[in-house]
């Protein structure tokens, strides 16, 4: 099985968030690989472990982001290629990604089902409309039979359990797999796998961010005294009118 | 110039949802608003009342499970017989996996999770919810044509708008993969008040000890007709089932009134109920974080304080 496995370089989860002007201020940030990328690495991880075949790994992103596509490696991937370009948008990324893939018959394309910093969730989609492909997000489950995935999706009020041929681009979430924490031995290993560096296709982006704010912070929390259960009802009612 | 707002309808009612995704094209002013349904629904005509002049109405036994790739090709082949260079939509699960399809089809520009009308003194800005609702990024949008899709409750349902639509009956045109995703199974959680789209929600977390004390959640969620929800240890350990499971890597959700019993509030928790109205907040630790995002806070034992809170409700003819 030949697997591609799209990761972001995100902001860790707990992080502060902070700008200067239309950028993340990256000053004290650590960075981590997608949270929900990280899942689609976990569960490449097992299906190459279980049928064989190659993991490859990609980030659209500068030089900066080589740790993170290194812990990728670590992880499992056999190598990786980073795109050498700040990921402008979405349609950006995935212009990218599919230029890449697209005469390299990959069985399967996998990603987070959004990025935790932009939360655009688009590239799985685009990545397929582009590739004719099928894209299954969120993509909760994955079995491979043959030459048939067999998935799972949230949909609302329950899950969706749907098949189609390969290859397809599924976004991924949990819990399709537990994540990896790399071993000493990953690490070293990781340091000696290719990491090729290709440039971008193109230049153009259709969106561009011009303001970041901080939503307002809610009020003081008004405090109810836990025998005066009325009260709070009574607020709830006419002061927050959400009853 | 004209909006083309893609309607979603369960259980042959147009879901609130999709009622503000019309509330906003409406409110856009960027021309005529058409709809288009491939859910089975009634009383379409009453679209109108939304601003909607014609409502576009596919019926086709192919779409009941809402294939993706296959609602994509008909929001495409819909806009461009309604001349729309703007799609609306609001967020589900359907409609995020078929807007980034949706945007390459139309060679359109697409923006996610859009919280407020777009400003278009200078371009066309929209404002997005970012870094798991810790920021928001205004975004402007290039090129003629657009795909907004829009977060639960954004803006308020105005039905003042218009009078009536007109039905017509539409085939679309679908791309030769569009049903290469075959569907082998749905399973349908029970209960009738799904969390996804509650508008009250009751959550609990580790704080409750275990699943044998679900028991005074679930009646408080009768109380109030909400839906229950969970933190995600509580999924881990199964005491809850995973769907229940709130945060970041669980369900988003944005009700008006999120209730918060025995959960510390951590980063990943808030990133998925954040965009709440409202947040009450009961803990037994005054220094629990969750205090300072909610708006109402207890500080006691939820063992006591919860079958009070319900008692108060049934006292209050809530
Ligand atoms: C990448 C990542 C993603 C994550 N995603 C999510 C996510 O999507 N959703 C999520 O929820 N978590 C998520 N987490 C986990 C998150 O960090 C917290 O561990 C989790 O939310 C804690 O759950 P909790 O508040 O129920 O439990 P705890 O942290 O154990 O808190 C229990 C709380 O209950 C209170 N309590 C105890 N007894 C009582 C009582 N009798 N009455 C009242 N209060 C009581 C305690 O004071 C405490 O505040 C994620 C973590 C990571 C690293």
């Amino acid at each position: 099985m030949n697997i591609l496995v799209c990761i972001c370089h995100v902001p860790d989860t707990t992080t502060k968030i902070k700008f200067t002007g239309t950028e993340l201020d990256k000053n004290g940030v650590q960075f981590i690989i997608g949270p929900y990328d990280d899942y689609a690495l976990a569960r490449a991880v097992e299906l190459k472990d279980a049928s064989g075949g190659k993991l490859t790994v990609l980030n659209v992103g500068e030089a900066d982001t080589e740790p993170t596509i290194r812990k990728a490696l670590a992880i499992g991937a056999d190598d990786a290629v980073r795109i050498n370009a700040h990921p402008k948008d979405a349609y950006f990324v995935a212009e990218q990604i599919a230029a890449y893939a697209k005469d390299k018959n990959f069985d399967m394309i996998l990603m987070g089902r959004e990025a935790s910093d932009y939360n655009g969730g688009q590239v799985h989609g685009m990545v397929a409309e582009m590739l004719d492909m099928p894209c299954i997000v969120p993509c909760m489950t994955l079995e491979v039979e043959g030459n048939i995935a067999k998935m799972g999706r949230e949909i609302e009020g329950g899950k969706e359990y749907v098949e189609c041929e390969m290859p397809f681009v599924a976004g991924c979430q949990e819990p399709i797999a537990e994540w990896k924490i790399p071993n000493m031995r990953g690490i070293m290993m990781a340091r000696k796998k290719p990491l090729e560096v290709i440039e971008p296709t193109t230049e153009s982006a259709p969106t561009e961010i011009v303001n970041f704010e901080l939503p307002p912070s809610r009020g003081n929390v008004k405090m109810i005294d836990a025998d005066n259960m009325d009260e709070l009802v009574r607020l709830l009612k006419e002061e927050a009118k959400v009853l | 110039m004209s909006v083309l707002v893609y309607i979603e309808a369960d259980n042959n009612a147009v879901k609130k949802s999709s009622l503000e995704a019309l509330t906003y094209a409406a409110k856009m002013n960027a021309g005529d608003v058409t709809a288009l349904v491939t859910d089975k629904a009634e009383n379409l005509e009453e679209l109108g009342k939304y601003g909607v002049k014609t409502v576009l109405q596919v019926s086709d036994d192919k779409l009941s499970t809402r294939p993706v790739s296959a609602i994509a090709s008909a929001i495409a082949s819909a806009a461009s017989k309604a001349g729309a260079n703007v799609v609306v939509m609001s967020r589900s699960s359907t409609v995020d996996a078929a807007a980034p399809r949706v945007g390459v089809k139309m060679k359109a520009t697409v923006a996610s999770n859009v919280v407020a009308l777009p400003q278009t003194d200078n371009g066309f800005v929209v404002r997005r919810g970012v870094f798991t609702g810790k920021a928001f990024a205004d975004t402007k949008l290039e090129g003629e044509n657009k795909v907004l899709t829009i977060a639960k409750n954004a803006l308020a349902i105005d039905d003042s708008v218009g009078g009536s639509a007109t039905v017509e009956a539409f085939s679309p045109e679908y791309g030769a993969k569009d049903f290469a995703v075959k569907v082998t199974d749905v399973k349908k959680q029970e209960g009738d008040i799904l969390l996804p789209e509650a508008d009250l929600v009751v959550s609990a977390g580790r704080g409750l000890k275990g699943p044998e004390n679900w028991g005074m959640i679930e009646n408080l969620a009768n109380e109030l007709h909400a839906a229950t929800a969970c933190s995600k240890p509580v999924s881990d350990m199964d005491w809850r089932p995973h769907h229940e499971h709130v945060g970041q890597t669980g369900i988003k959700v944005a009700p008006s009134l999120y209730i918060a019993v025995g959960i510390s509030g951590a980063i990943q928790h808030l990133a998925g109920v954040n965009s709440s109205k409202t947040i009450v907040v009961i803990n037994k630790d005054s220094e629990a974080p969750f205090f300072k995002s909610a708006d109402y806070g207890v500080v006691g034992d939820a063992f006591d304080v919860v079958p009070k809170l319900t008692e108060a409700l049934k006292k209050a003819g809530i």
